[in-house]
């Protein structure tokens, strides 16, 4: 590769540390970037990366530590701050504004004018200049930007942040929108910036792609740097170990449950928003994993299964009864319970109580004559509170006033109260404390024991295999592969999500380890 | 001031803040000389509740839609078409009941209309109702032949009399009939599951449509509750004025939508009440009658209501905030 280690330093940071609460987001991280360097910045989802970046930006300030660009102090007081020393950062989610030309967008903030009146001419040049150094001079610079494909707008919003002669560009997960072929495209716009001396942080989840564009690698754990080292003989082995390598704690209280009959048969179904037809059965008493990474269509299958998407193919078997599509208020009346991943926008109306919020979805038990009892509808949801150590003020307080974990344990609350059988969660413990998090595996068993069955998605791998009996996993819209809990490991897993495969050979020494 | 303390007060604000709104502009004008003795007269109580009538059918129904998140901008046209219908209907020799019906269902109906397509098609109900508010104001004006229709006298003009027959009513029969539908939706909003399920869409339509509530149909019950209202208040509004007027009401949505916020309903969905949107209504009704004594010109009126709309909400605001 063309990085020499004595070219000169662009970026040091040193010792940064970033706390949320209790949650120590970043712990003493220190990173190195080089002029012409491509840098892969790896981690689990939660590992810190976007933390990281937010102090890199200016966005949070770090608890402590220092950061030097080009070997002066650097310390943001926001995002223009790190624009302004030479830092260009293209996000996951696209921030260009849709109705306005690319021409617009590539030089909003930075319109070229003369007393006020726009420059068209020069302004014209200096986009068709961008367009042709990202190899897309086929793009208009005429067209509103809602008319482009998604890889298209990725790249002008690659354009874009060069417009800004970054010295260092931040690319957070830029291909999981891009077909294979703008993805070898920006390959190739990433090794010309650096053979001009751009550093790149390159983020992705997609560890082949990474082995390709990146010259060296950083990893991040639990906030912490755990591993710096040049790719070049650098095994996908040897990163999915630095990524997962915590110990497995013994925080998953083993609920012992019998596996009864079929409950839910998925015959090749696709949905709507599905990449690939997928055939899973769920029974009686069973938790199901689901791994993947975050757009592997693991969130697409559960909205297809619950009726949120249409279905487009194939059919579900509901205990023993097939069905097409079903609307969500008909799916509830067969039994299925859907815990969204969105627990602010989707699953709970924070405005509302808490005692609203938890009987939602049935109200029948409150009834009569047409006229809901509220007094005994707070009674059972106090009730609701107990059981399930719910930390609030009382029933009547809007779920807004709760603290993250015990709103989603309102939305679990939710599921037990409605009788769900068949219970579709979507990272259920995403975003809460440990000690919720122990208690929501532990209800997650006792479902089990009473013989309902669970599909449970997490992008938390020792949380799958902690709590389910057989994990699925999926890596860009297909069902890679479907087995029982004890066969995977965090490398197996891992490496069928990121890479889309199970390595050879490994399966015999996995079944070994897991058995001692 | 002690947390709790502050909690206690931010909701006092909320229940109490337009009550206390419409006591402070009956206080106001009470105190005023000129017009003190004329203002605090039972006589004038009461001829400002009949004027009420006709805002607040329109706001009880469009309390339920601003609950839901929603709109309906055609309210005011509704309310004409009905009333022209209700006339045509007389004129043409049906029993005076039938012609209330009449009047009510066309209400329903152009509700039914805006619901069906705001779902349906899945447009903004504000683009919906903005389209509704021409057609159904186009229609009164087509049915009406441009004029206003004549009609014979009947008992329905007593509903919004002066001085109710039989006299112990104390006040015109359209009167009680807002008191009574107020009492119905306020118990059909606070107690029944259909009532939930409008705070649910409005609050969170994501969430509503994931507990399993048919949003869809949920909507369009609203907006055939809303255009229901409207068509009673097109009723009341022909009663009132004996004649079946196409250009009556002309934007008569905004004092209705205007009550709502003002008492407390949130245009963002999820909040608001009957009973606030009552005192909404009667704050208007109230500063309007004042001004009129007063001898102040109309746009004076213009200028106060609309300072409250925005006082109103900002209060409204600063209460949720600090939530």
């Amino acid at each position: 590769m063309t990085t020499a280690p004595e070219s000169p330093l662009v970026l040091r940071m040193t010792g940064v540390t970033k706390t949320f609460g209790a949650t120590r987001a970043l712990d003493d991280v220190s990173f190195e970037l080089r002029r012409g360097e491509v840098r892969a910045l790896l981690g689990e989802n939660g590992a810190g990366k976007s933390t990281m970046m937010k102090v890199l930006s200016g966005a949070l300030a770090p608890d402590s530590g220092t950061m030097e660009i080009e070997g002066c102090p650097y310390a943001p007081s926001g995002p223009i701050d790190g624009f302004r020393a030479g830092l260009s950062i293209v996000y996951q989610e696209l921030t260009l504004a849709p109705h306005m030309t690319v021409e617009e967008n590539i030089m909003l903030g930075r319109e070229a004018h003369a007393a006020g009146w726009l420059d068209r001419r020069s302004m014209k040049r200096k986009v068709r200049e961008a367009l042709e150094f990202v190899r897309h001079p086929e793009i208009s610079a005429e067209v509103p930007i809602k008319k482009l494909s998604v890889g298209a707008r990725q790249i002008v919003e690659i354009a874009r942040a060069l417009m800004n002669r970054s010295r260092i560009l931040v690319l957070d997960e830029p291909t999981s929108s891009l077909s294979l072929e703008d993805s070898l495209r920006l390959f190739e716009i990433v090794r010309k910036l650096r053979d001009q001396g751009v550093a790149v942080i390159y983020i992705s989840h997609f560890l082949e792609e990474v082995q390709k564009v990146a010259d060296s690698y950083t990893v991040l754990r639990d906030g912490r740097n755990v591993g710096s080292g040049p790719m070049a003989g650098t095994g996908l082995e040897d990163l999915i170990q630095l990524m997962v390598g915590r110990k497995v704690d013994r925080m998953f209280p083993r609920v012992e449950h019998g596996i009864g009959e079929t409950v839910l048969d998925l015959r090749e179904l696709r949905g709507t928003r599905m990449a690939a037809h997928v055939s899973l059965t769920l029974s009686r008493g069973e938790i199901l994993g689901i791994a993947g990474l975050i757009g592997s269509g693991r969130t697409e299958l559960l909205r297809s299964v619950f009726g949120l998407d249409g279905i487009e193919g194939g059919c579900l078997v509901v205990s023993g009864v097939e069905t097409g599509g079903g609307r969500p208020w008909a799916r509830i009346d067969q039994g299925f319970g859907f815990l969204s991943e969105d627990r602010q926008g989707e699953g709970l109306a924070l405005r509302m109580s808490v005692a609203d919020n938890l009987a939602l979805s049935d109200f029948s038990p409150y009834v009569r004559a047409g006229l809901l009892r509220t007094g005994r509808q707070r009674r059972a949801v106090e009730g609701w509170i107990d059981k399930m150590n719910i930390r609030t003020a009382g029933p009547d307080r809007k779920v807004l006033s709760l603290s993250g974990g015990n709103q989603q344990k309102v939305a679990l609350a939710r599921l037990l109260h409605q009788q769900a059988s068949i219970l579709l969660l979507d990272e259920p413990t995403r975003g809460i404390d440990v000690v919720s998090k122990a208690q929501v595996y532990e209800w997650i068993g006792e479902l089990a024991r009473e013989g309902r069955a669970v599909l449970f998605v997490s992008s938390y791998l020792p949380e799958l295999l902690g709590v389910c009996d057989r994990i699925a996993v999926f890596h860009r819209g297909v069902l890679v592969d479907s087995r029982p809990a004890a066969e995977w490991d965090e490398h197996s897993l891992m490496s069928a999500a990121a890479v889309g495969r199970v390595p050879d050979g490994r399966d015999a020494f996995d079944k070994e380890r897991t058995a001692e | 001031m002690t947390k709790p303390r502050r909690d206690r007060f931010r909701k006092a604000l909320g229940v109490l803040g337009p009550f206390a709104g419409l006591v402070l502009v009956i206080a106001i004008f009470s105190l005023i000389p000129e017009i003190q003795a004329r203002f605090l007269r039972v006589a004038n109580f009461t001829s400002v509740a009949t004027q009420s009538v006709i805002v607040a059918l329109g706001a009880l129904g469009m309390t339920l839609v601003i609950i839901s998140g929603g709109i309906d901008l055609s309210a005011a046209s509704n309310i004409a078409l009905s009333s022209v219908i209700a006339a045509y209907a007389i004129n043409a020799g049906a029993p005076p009941l039938a012609a209330v019906v009449l009047g009510v269902l066309t209400g329903a109906a152009v509700g039914l209309a805006n619901g069906a397509l705001i779902t349906r098609l899945r447009l903004i109900p504000f683009i919906v109702t903005l389209g509704m508010m021409g057609i159904a104001r186009g229609a009164a004006k087509w049915i009406a032949g441009n004029q206003k229709i004549d009609a014979p006298m009947t008992w329905v003009n007593e509903l919004m009399a002066r001085s109710p027959r039989p006299s112990w009513l104390l006040v015109a029969p359209g009167v009680w009939g807002v008191i009574l539908l107020a009492v119905l939706m306020a118990v059909v909003l606070r107690r029944t599951v259909f009532g939930r399920h409008v705070f649910a869409v409005g609050s969170n339509e994501s969430t509503a449509r994931l507990c399993g509530i048919r949003t869809g149909r949920v909507k369009v019950l609203i907006y055939v509750t809303g255009g229901l209202f409207c068509g009673l208040a097109g009723v009341m509004e022909f009663s009132r004025l004996t004649v079946g007027d196409p250009t009556v009401a002309i934007g008569l949505e905004l004092d209705i939508i205007a009550a709502v916020v003002i008492g407390g309903g949130s245009l963002s969905g999820g909040e608001g009440s009957i009973l606030g949107t009552m005192i909404g209504v009667m704050i208007m009704s109230f500063l309007r009658n004042g001004c009129t004594m007063m001898g102040w010109p109309n746009y004076i009126q213009e200028i106060i209501i609309g300072a409250i709309i925005v006082v109103a909400v900002t209060l409204d605001r600063m209460r949720h905030r600090q939530e």
